[in-house]
Parts: structure tokens; C-alpha cells; sequence
């Protein structure tokens, strides 16, 4: 008897949504005993790290509020993706969204308008696709690559906050601590809901993902991603310009990135820090594939992963494990569906079985 | 080379069955060939030819059915097995390394390690016994398609097969490579080689064969004797019914120029592609204009620059109704009214991986109007892929399917189907009928015709001359990059055409190629 691994004539649709539960199973079924081998009781480490963070009001609030920026950049990213636009860079970008922004705050420390928190997320939106813009100039003028170009720019950019905020954008009543000055109220977001810190980037995010999705099934450039993606010369041979779809889909995903950037200075963060994200723009990849580039399932895997930050803290706290848990976690994720994704063009046979022509 | 009952068959296969869900590919195939016989297999495509050929390369396994080798029971597991056995096959498609030369591609496909100088002395005695003239040092990217034909069979004789298995060796040759191609095989077949040979050219069974098994719809229908048949009871057997020729109205009204083509050159940015040299033609309203040529000779390059994907060096390289288009793109082009067919159905003429109604809205949006208020019209695209099946017969088991999942023919008769029920003053088809059956050919070539009836002008591109005799009212024919001066059907015979296709001949034909201008 022999495991076979043979083609399938079709895509198994159902497989789609399949794999990302099996990778998600076998993932804890890998950190249970990763847990175990930490000397951690496997069930009492799972209910800390997906049932304590949100078994009250408070906790499932944070949940959306970290799941926010994780949405924003992830649905930016996959356009991308499904055009084979290879993006990693929406870290920096989203710093580059928080300078922009951030930056409207600290020359208009001063302005006390209804217009200064629409401008700074404006500001955000295009500051982040000015970042990707430069991957994109690359890419289509020098064919560079743009998963090395888009993934260096970040360091830049965590370079650049990190001079701005130890240099010219420093509060002068902060004691010489590198962050700007806090923002004022006309520059935060707005509380959705009173004692939380859900704030109405969760709605930007919300409408980002609406949009996304009607522009992916309905519109003509929607369709031009898609087919850019499955199948480049069908797209030349309709007469869809494969650099201006790269030009969009970099331009569109630093957007996002950069309101996620945005969202958190004016939102949790409260003001410019030398670090404003732990890894947002790089978890987001994971996010996006998880969600199957879609945007329902990004929803659902922002959500997840999100929970993937909560519970690293908790077991941090509770159980003394090291905070790399959760990037273990994340990596594991994004390696069992990559894995098992193989099930979504091939099937497993047992062969030997069968005796034929006689 | 008749021979009766009291030759043991080399290979004799009885009732030989495969089913595929929900298709039965082979029902009960009965197939007999003596040794030293060249014995056609027939049939359309989907006619389960494939199916069987592989079952008895090893390829796939048969559900029932007995094969006897020599008189004893055969049992094959896999190619190896069937080479060892002295089955040899040739396919269509070849599997070589552009990059590599001759003897280090036939080394790749043999077992174990080779000593290099002792084969590519085999692979000369080889090739000059049989007429296959190979310089074993050569790169493979240098060679014609005819000699890399030649590689595929020198890697086949090298192992002493008994039974040699041709899946349309010819569908890239030239009249003239055919030729000689079918001499080597006669010697073969003198020297005792059993040889099944594949192909639904009717004229080259009748010459080459002496014996044919005809398929249809999976089943066996006959065995016959092909030197005594016509090409059209031939036909007729394979595909159940009468044939009619394509009706042809020869006295078209010819209108305007619609398509000028004016010295049009372009450097291939492939490495492995063809240079465009000077090519100049023109397509009237009305009238067919048939392009010949071996693959490979700058149909690709020559179809891109028409069709926008590769832009010209100046705007006035081509004129579409005296308005200079060389510079314009694909969607531009297709405003004006022009639409194509690519060679490549899968990939380049459709999306595989998208739905028969997203294939539909890919080419054809702008001019069917798909688009309402900037998104896309979901009830007139699904319309409109819905026409497309039915006017041309397109079966599917819905278009909510992919591109991918149809059969070859299927898929090419949608895109044939969507380009041409867009209305087009202009058409340009590579390879019209290419895997399609006779049938749906028939229909394919009738509805090229009725449309240049009304009026379009129809430019196209292929490798089958049958065909381009069938349907244009002009031929020209490409060979490295330049093409002929275009004639009248009736004024050019199809051995002219052939040497002007090896692009080799005298002085006389490089004068064909010489520009009109």
C-alpha cells in the first residue's frame, strides 16, 4: 500500500476553506507540544493564550483593536497578492503613514479643528503610498524586485521615525524622552465605546475591507488584478497594463498600511514612539494568506491573529513562557497552510489496491 | 506486406477497456499489428487514441482487456518496462533541453551513464543508415522543428524497438520533411519494425500505411485496408457522418484595405525567438488571407505585433483603415474593431484558472458594452458567455466552470466563439481548428467564411495546409521571419508552398521573399 499524491482535474474549492482550519489544528497540536516540552501544562497554556485574553468585555474590545491595523494592512497586501505583487514592506509603511500623519500633529500642535484628524489620515493614506511607491518606480523602471526593495525600505523607515523622534519632533516638555508630544484630543480617534480602547480606526478598516471587496468582484481593475495574477500574458492579450497594475496594487497596499500607521499613532499609541508596531505589516502577510486573500476570511484571520499578540502577553504574564511564542505561533500558521495548501490542486490516493487489466 | 492469420501479430490487444468518471475512454478496443507493418490509428480527437496509446506505453493501466506480445500475454507497468520490452514512442510535444546539445539530450533520456564520444558515434551510424541527417554536437535551439523531430526518433531507434508508437510526428513538418520522414519509416517497416502511427491526415495515412484502425467515441469501429479507401470514406468512417466541405463563396466582393502591414520589422526580445524582416501584406474587406509556416518561423512575434501585445517601431508599420496603429495597444486596437485568436488557448487566450464568464468579459468587455456605471454587468456577461456555448456548441458542464476544465477543441471553440460574435471588422486566428474534431473544425471554417461574407477582413495563421487551401482566398507563407508575396489558392500548388515553408530552395523562391515594396 502506497500514499499517492495525484492532480486533481480542478481546484477543489472546498479545500479553500478547509486548509486554513487544518493548519490552524495542527498548529496547536504543535504547540502543545512545543508547551509541553517548556514544562507547561499543554491545555492550561492553550486557555491562556485563546480563552483568558477574551473572556470578558475588555478583552474582546482589545481583540478588535489590535485586530485593526492587522485588517487594514492585510487587505492592502492582498490585491497584491493576487496579482503577484509581492509586497512585504507594509511595516514600513505603515511607519511611514504614522510619520505623515503624526507629522500633521506636530506642526499643528496647536489647531483645535474638526479638519485637523481627517487631514492627519489623509496624510497617513498617502504617506504610506509614497513609501510603496518607491518599490513600484523600481520594479516597473529597473524590474528590481520588489520583495527585497519593499522589505528594506522598512528599516529605513524605523530608521527615519526613530531621527525624528529623537531629534525634531521630540516634546520639548518630555524630559528629553524620544516621543512626540501627546495628541491632543481633536487629533485622536474617536472612543467608539466608553472605558475601551475601541477606537474608529476599527471602522476605517471595516469600510477598507467593503470597499476592497466590491473593487475585487466588480470593477474592471479589480478584474485586471486578478487576471495580471493568474495568468500575465491572458492580461496582455486583453490589453491590461501589467505596470500599471504593479503601480496599483503598491500604491493601494502602502495606503492601507499607512492608515493602519495612522490609526494606531492617533488611536492605542496616542503619539510618536521610536516603535509603534509590533510587526503588524509583517504579521498582515500571514493575515492575508490565512484569509485566503479574501476579504471575509482576512476579517476572520485578523481576528485570530490578533488573538495570537493577546495570548502571547497573557501566557507571558501568567506562565513566565518567552514572548517569541508568539512569533513561533505566527510562523507555524503561515508554514501548515502553506503546507497544506497542497491539498487544494492535489489529493492523497492509497494505491496498490487495485489489481487491473488482467 | 499482406500477410494473413498465420503471422503472429507483434502486438494484439482484445477488448481493451478504460473508463475515466464519468467518460468511457476506451470500450472494448481490438487492435492487431503484424511485424513490419505500418499500421494507422484513426480517429477524432476524443476518440480515445491517446487513452489507448498510452495504455500500451505504460502510461495508464486498462480496466480490462488482454495484450498479447508476440503471442504471449504482455504485461506492462510503466514506460521503462514498455521500452524494455521494445515498445518505442515519439510524441507530439518533444522534451528537450534547448540549451544542451544533441548528445547530451539523447544521454538524459537513457538509462545509466553514457559514454559521450561512443554515443554520439551511435547517434552518426544511426542517423546516416536511416536518411536522419544530425550533427550530435550541435545545440538543440539551432536546430529546425524536423531535426528535432530527428533527435526524438534517434533516441528511440538507439534502443532496437520493435514497435515504434508516432503520436502526429508530421503536425510540425513541412510536405517535404514529411516526406522524408515517411521513407525512413518505410525502411523501418522493411527491416521488420512495427510501427503505430497516429494522425488525422487522411492523404498521409493513404500513402504511408497499410493498414488502419479507426476509433470513434471510444469504441472500435473497423480495421481497414487505407490504400483501397478514399480520403473521404476515411473521413466518414472516423467521424460517423457525411462530411460537406465548407461552402465557399469564391467571387467574395472584395472591399477596401482594412489591414496594410508596411515593411514591418522587429527584433525578438526571446532568445530563442524570431526577428521580424521586412514583412509587408495587406488583408481587404471580404477576403481570407492564409499565413503557412513551419512553427517557430515568427507566427508568435508577427501575431503580437498585430494584435498590440508588442508594440511596433513606428505607427504607420501597420494601418487599420489608413489609420496608422503600430504604436496602439491591445484595447485601443480592439476599439477599433479588431479581434483575436491566439495560439496559446490556456494562458493567453483565457484564464485557466477563472470561469467561462470571466473568459468571456476578458476580451470582449469594451465592445459588448460588459462594463455598466464602472462595474461590471454580471447578468450581460453571464448573457453573453452564455451565447458564446450555445452559437458554437461549446459543451461544458457550465460556465460557471473554469477555462481549464474544457477539453482543447471546447476551450478553443469559446474563444473562437467570443472574438468572432463581437462583431469584428478585422480577425486575426492563429491556428483555427488546432485539436478541435472534424466536426466542430467544420463549423469553426463555416463560420470564418460567413463572417468575411459580411464584410470582415479575416487574416489566418496556421500550420495546417489542408486547412488554408480549405478557407483562404489568398496565401502567403512565413519562413524566418520574412514572408512570401501572397497568392491567389487556385495560382499556387501545395509543393510550392512547401519549399517556400523550408525557406531553403533556389533563387527562384528567396525571390518570393523579396519585399514588394
Amino acid at each position: 500500500m502506497l500514499l499517492k499524491i495525484e492532480k486533481r482535474p480542478e481546484p477543489a474549492r472546498s479545500m479553500v476553506y478547509v486548509t486554513p482550519l487544518l493548519a490552524l489544528l495542527l498548529t496547536i497540536l504543535t504547540s502543545m507540544a512545543l508547551f509541553t516540552f517548556l514544562g507547561v501544562n499543554p491545555l492550561e497554556a492553550l486557555e491562556n493564550f485563546f480563552i483568558l485574553p477574551v473572556n470578558n468585555q475588555y478583552g474582546a474590545t482589545e481583540l478588535i483593536v489590535k485586530a485593526t491595523p492587522l485588517i487594514l494592512c492585510a487587505i492592502g497586501l492582498s490585491v497584491g497578492f493576487r496579482a503577484n505583487v509581492w509586497n512585504i514592506g507594509a511595516e514600513g509603511q505603515l511607519t511611514l503613514g504614522a510619520i505623515f500623519g503624526g507629522g500633521v500633529f506636530v506642526y499643528f500642535h496647536d489647531v483645535d479643528s474638526v479638519f485637523l484628524l481627517p487631514i492627519m489620515i489623509l496624510m497617513g493614506a498617502i504617506g504610506g503610498a509614497l513609501w510603496a511607491a518607491i518599490p513600484a518606480f523600481l520594479k516597473t523602471r529597473f524590474n528590481a524586485n520588489e520583495i527585497l526593495t519593499s522589505l528594506m525600505l522598512v528599516y529605513v523607515a524605523i530608521l527615519i521615525l526613530s531621527l525624528l523622534v529623537h531629534g525634531p519632533w521630540r516634546d520639548p516638555d518630555g524630559f528629553n524622552f524620544p516621543e512626540s508630544r501627546t495628541f491632543s484630543e481633536s487629533a485622536t480617534m474617536p472612543i467608539l465605546m466608553e472605558g475601551t480602547r475601541l477606537h474608529m480606526g476599527t471602522i476605517l478598516a471595516l469600510l477598507a475591507v467593503f470597499g476592497t471587496w466590491i473593487m475585487l468582484s466588480k470593477s474592471l481593475i479589480g478584474f485586471q488584478v486578478k487576471v495580471i495574477g493568474a495568468a500575465p500574458k491572458a492580461g496582455s492579450y486583453a490589453g491590461f497594463s501589467q505596470k500599471k497594475i504593479i503601480w496599483f496594487c503598491l500604491l493601494f497596499g502602502g495606503a492601507m498600511a499607512g492608515l493602519a500607521g495612522v490609526s494606531e499613532v492617533s488611536g492605542p499609541v496616542g503619539q510618536l514612539l521610536p516603535s509603534i508596531s509590533p510587526g503588524y505589516g509583517f504579521t498582515a502577510i500571514i493575515v492575508a494568506f490565512l484569509g485566503r486573500l479574501h476579504p471575509v476570511g482576512i476579517i476572520l484571520a485578523g481576528l485570530l491573529m490578533a488573538l495570537t499578540y493577546l495570548g502571547g502577553e497573557t501566557a507571558q504574564i501568567n506562565l513566565g513562557l518567552p514572548v517569541a511564542v508568539t512569533g513561533v505561533f505566527q510562523g507555524m500558521v503561515l508554514f501548515y497552510l502553506l503546507a497544506c495548501d497542497v491539498l487544494v490542486n492535489y489529493r492523497f490516493r492509497m494505491a496498490g489496491f487495485s489489481k487491473v487489466a488482467s | 506486406m499482406e500477410t494473413d492469420g498465420a503471422v503472429t501479430p507483434r502486438l494484439e490487444l482484445k477488448g481493451i477497456t478504460k473508463a475515466y468518471p464519468g467518460v468511457l475512454a476506451n470500450d472494448k478496443i481490438d487492435l492487431k499489428i503484424l511485424p513490419g507493418e505500418i499500421h494507422a490509428l484513426l480517429g477524432e480527437n476524443g476518440a480515445g487514441k491517446s487513452t489507448l496509446v498510452k495504455i500500451i506505453y505504460g502510461v495508464l493501466k486498462a480496466d480490462s482487456g488482454e495484450m498479447k506480445w508476440d503471442g504471449s500475454p504482455l504485461e506492462i507497468a510503466n514506460p521503462h518496462a514498455a521500452r524494455k520490452t521494445g515498445i518505442g514512442m515519439i510524441f507530439q510535444h518533444f522534451s528537450l533541453f534547448e540549451a544542451m546539445t544533441v548528445t547530451e539530450n539523447i544521454a538524459l533520456g537513457l538509462p545509466g551513464r553514457q559514454n559521450m564520444a561512443d554515443l554520439s558515434r551511435r547517434i552518426r551510424e544511426i542517423s546516416e543508415n536511416y536518411g536522419l541527417p544530425l550533427h550530435p554536437e550541435r545545440h538543440v535551439h539551432t536546430l529546425s522543428v524536423g531535426e528535432k523531430q530527428r533527435i526524438e526518433i534517434v533516441r528511440c531507434l538507439l534502443q532496437n524497438p520493435k514497435l515504434l508508437i508516432m503520436d502526429e510526428p508530421t503536425s510540425v513538418l513541412t510536405p517535404q520533411e514529411a516526406e522524408k520522414m515517411f521513407e525512413t519509416l518505410r525502411r523501418l517497416a522493411d527491416e521488420g519494425v512495427s510501427i503505430l502511427y497516429i494522425s488525422h491526415k487522411l492523404d498521409e495515412i493513404k500513402a504511408l500505411c497499410h493498414k488502419a484502425t479507426i476509433l470513434r467515441g471510444g469504441k472500435y469501429i473497423t480495421e481497414c485496408d487505407p490504400t483501397v479507401e478514399t480520403a473521404k470514406s476515411l473521413a466518414e468512417m472516423m467521424i460517423g457522418t457525411n462530411l460537406t466541405a465548407p461552402q465557399h463563396s469564391e467571387e467574395a466582393d472584395r472591399g477596401p484595405v482594412r489591414l496594410k502591414v508596411n515593411n514591418l520589422s522587429l527584433d525578438s526580445t526571446d532568445q530563442f525567438g524570431v526577428d521580424l524582416n521586412l514583412i509587408n501584406f495587406e488583408v481587404r474587406s471580404g477576403e481570407i488571407l492564409g499565413i503557412a509556416g513551419v512553427a517557430g518561423n515568427g507566427q508568435v512575434e508577427l501575431l503580437e505585433a498585430l494584435s498590440g501585445e508588442i508594440r511596433c517601431q513606428k505607427a504607420e508599420d501597420i494601418l487599420l483603415e489608413q489609420q496608422p496603429i503600430g504604436l496602439t495597444g491591445p484595447t485601443e486596437r480592439r476599439g477599433l474593431g479588431v479581434a483575436f485568436v491566439p495560439e496559446d488557448r490556456l494562458g493567453h487566450g483565457s484564464v485557466p484558472d477563472m470561469s467561462l464568464i470571466d473568459n468571456a468579459f476578458l476580451s470582449a468587455y469594451r465592445q459588448k458594452k460588459l462594463l455598466s456605471n464602472g462595474l461590471i454587468d454580471t447578468r450581460k456577461t453571464i448573457d453573453y458567455a452564455e451565447e458564446i456555448v450555445e452559437k458554437f456548441d461549446v459543451r461544458t458542464a457550465g460556465i460557471s466552470h473554469t477555462a481549464g476544465s474544457l477539453s482543447g477543441g471546447n476551450l478553443q471553440k469559446f474563444i473562437v466563439g467570443r472574438e468572432m460574435l463581437q462583431d469584428p471588422k478585422l480577425i486575426i486566428i492563429a491556428h483555427p481548428t488546432w485539436g478541435v474534431d472534424a466536426g466542430a473544425a467544420a463549423a469553426i471554417h463555416q463560420a470564418i467564411i460567413d463572417l468575411a461574407a459580411k464584410g470582415a477582413a479575416v487574416l489566418v495563421v496556421s500550420q495546417d495546409l489542408d486547412e488554408l487551401f480549405a478557407i483562404s482566398n489568398r496565401m502567403a507563407v512565413i519562413a524566418e521571419g520574412r514572408l512570401s508575396v501572397s497568392r491567389g489558392v487556385h495560382e499556387i500548388t501545395i509543393e510550392e508552398i512547401g519549399l517556400l515553408m523550408g525557406g531553403t530552395a533556389g533563387a527562384d523562391v528567396s525571390k518570393e521573399f523579396d519585399s514588394v515594396a
